[in-house]
């Protein structure tokens, strides 16, 4: 399993969720768990997802969720997970 | 499993607080380049650093977009080149010719700099050392992305006193052939004592004899994260203070040890080790005065400085030790002038002084560094400056080290501006009074006792 993080930040508006998870879908990404917080007023979600079976190259999938986010007006990344494992615990 | 709140204080560090590894230095030895032949030399050298390196960039780059992290340098360090043209050199412009290849080799691998044009003599200087040394302005007035460093003493040699004096000459001149640029070739020569063999930052990288074929030594940041925790223990006792320096810096060098391990894992490079140091850049926010500011100082310079710096670099090395497998090169809290802006205006104002930026050198990391001093100070001056801080370095077992630009032209109440991450300086102010005689006496200061800790 390759696991990476989607983080998406920036104003609450209906449909964010559905969009970020119908390119996943499309796209062979799997989903292992979802949370969301507001923080400063903004809409913070964290998406833990697999991208071991995607159909796409990690850094084009990075690329067109950024641009996925500019079309909703609001900031995706896509990161792998180790960098947070890696800061976060000992 | 990772929670929200985790990965966005991590995000938060790298987007508001400018964490980042600051270089990736891939150092390569050059001792089986080594020919009797100028031309054959520069062309091993050339086709060595350029096979070895030709994914460094591309890799850096993948690395920093799948982690969303930024790597701010991408560098190559090399064996001193006075060891490598020990034998075909006959003449500085035959060292002149090398840099030229090392600056071709830079290019054509898109880092933007390779540090390595070196020279080891601690205790006595070899011909070829002295023939490297002199052709050091020349060399650095022609390149651009070449850095030389030369080391001039050690805590179990002493002090080389005739290399020091041939670097006051040497600094001066290397600012009169740039002083077109501001002096900028001074930007690129650092001199040390005890310089270590892995150090992956420039001006001093150098790649040592100690090392094996290819590493990968990796330097990282954060100023400006150190300084927003500091700010959520305002007040607070110095044993809350330095828990959370600890544990900033933990988390700070374990990017660095990810990066690290990335790299060295996809260029199938050896990964050497994870420099601690806290490396400050001209960004507001991204300094070290600001963090000793945010200790309890109204100014850095003020009483009470070198001690909140003493304790701001244990801690670093405290916390960050334990989150590298091997850590080496500088490792602590750098205090260049022209490379952060708290120390900037920290001089602007009056409070910070060359001689208490010398007394901090004996408890941080490195030494004397960008510091724009007036363009007619004399080679003996300089030399006396540069000599002081061996003396800090020998004494204490440590790294010390002085970059020093005197700029040429240019006095006190002026400024220098060098570009990019090398930032601006102002012109400080230098104690005048001579020290000619001392720097004539020639020869060598013996090495120091090991015991009588006074």
């Amino acid at each position: 399993m390759s696991k990476s993080i989607i983080t998406v930040v920036g104003r609450d508006q209906v449909g964010i969720i559905a969009r970020v998870c119908t390119y996943l879908a499309a796209n062979g990404v799997n989903i292992l768990d979802i949370s969301q917080t507001i923080v400063d007023g903004f809409f913070n979600m964290m998406m833990i997802t697999d991208t071991s079976a995607a159909t796409k190259e990690f850094l084009v999938l990075s690329d067109e969720l950024e641009a996925l986010g500019k079309e909703i007006g609001v900031i995706i990344k896509l990161q792998r997970e180790d960098i947070f494992n890696k800061m976060q615990r000992i | 499993m990772i929670n929200i709140n985790e990965v966005i204080e991590t995000n938060a560090m790298i987007e508001k607080e400018n964490l980042d590894v600051r270089t990736i230095t891939l150092g390569i030895s050059l001792l089986d380049c080594i020919s009797d032949d100028i031309n054959e030399l520069n062309e091993n050298i050339y086709n060595k650093i350029t096979s070895v390196a030709q994914n460094l960039v591309k890799t850096g780059h993948e690395i920093e977009r799948e982690f969303a992290i930024p790597i701010v340098n991408k560098r190559i360090s090399v064996t001193p080149i006075a060891i490598i043209g020990a034998s075909a050199c006959k003449s500085e412009k035959d060292f002149v010719s090398i840099a030229k290849t090392l600056d071709r080799a830079a290019k054509k691998c898109g880092v933007n700099f390779l540090g390595g044009f070196s020279a080891l003599p601690a205790k006595g200087m070899t011909k070829s050392e002295e023939l490297l040394i002199k052709s050091i302005p020349e060399a650095l007035c022609v390149t651009d992305n070449i850095c030389a460093s030369v080391n001039l003493g050690s805590t179990k040699t002493g002090i080389n006193m005739d290399a020091v004096a041939l670097m006051g000459k040497i600094v001066k001149q290397t600012a009169e052939m740039t002083k077109d640029r501001d002096s900028i070739g001074c930007a690129k020569l650092v001199v040390f004592c005890n310089a270590p063999d892995d150090n992956p930052f420039m001006a001093g990288a150098f790649h040592g004899v100690t090392e094996t074929d290819n590493v990968i030594n990796v330097g990282v940041s954060g100023p400006g994260v150190i300084k927003h925790a500091l700010s959520e223990v305002e007040g607070a006792d110095f044993g809350t203070l330095c828990e959370c320096i600890k544990k900033t810096a933990f988390k700070i060098t374990r990017l660095g040890q990810l990066v690290a391990q990335e790299a060295s894992r996809r260029l199938d490079i050896p990964f050497g080790i994870v420099d601690l140091s806290l490396a400050p850049t001209p960004a507001i926010g991204d300094s070290i005065a600001e963090i000793l500011e945010g200790i309890g100082l109204e100014r850095v310079g003020a009483p009470g400085t070198t001690a909140a710096l003493a304790l701001l670099n244990d801690n670093v090395k405290k916390g960050g030790i334990m989150a590298s497998s091997y850590v080496g090169g500088l490792s602590g809290a750098f205090i260049p002038v022209s490379e952060d802006q708290g120390m900037i205006d920290a001089v602007k104002v009056g409070s910070l002084t060359i001689e208490k930026l010398e007394a901090m050198t004996c408890v941080c990391s490195v030494g004397l560094d960008m510091i724009a001093i007036p363009g007619s100070t004399n080679e003996y001056t300089i030399a006396g400056i540069i000599a002081d801080e061996m003396a800090i370095g020998m004494i204490n077992q440590k790294t010390t080290a002085v970059r020093v630009i005197p700029v040429i032209g240019k006095e006190v109440g002026e400024e220098a501006s060098f570009g990019g991450l090398l930032g601006y300086a102002p012109i400080m102010s230098v104690n005048n009074f001579s020290c000619e005689a001392f720097i004539k006496r020639g020869g060598r200061i013996p090495a120091p006792v090991h015991s009588f800790k006074n």
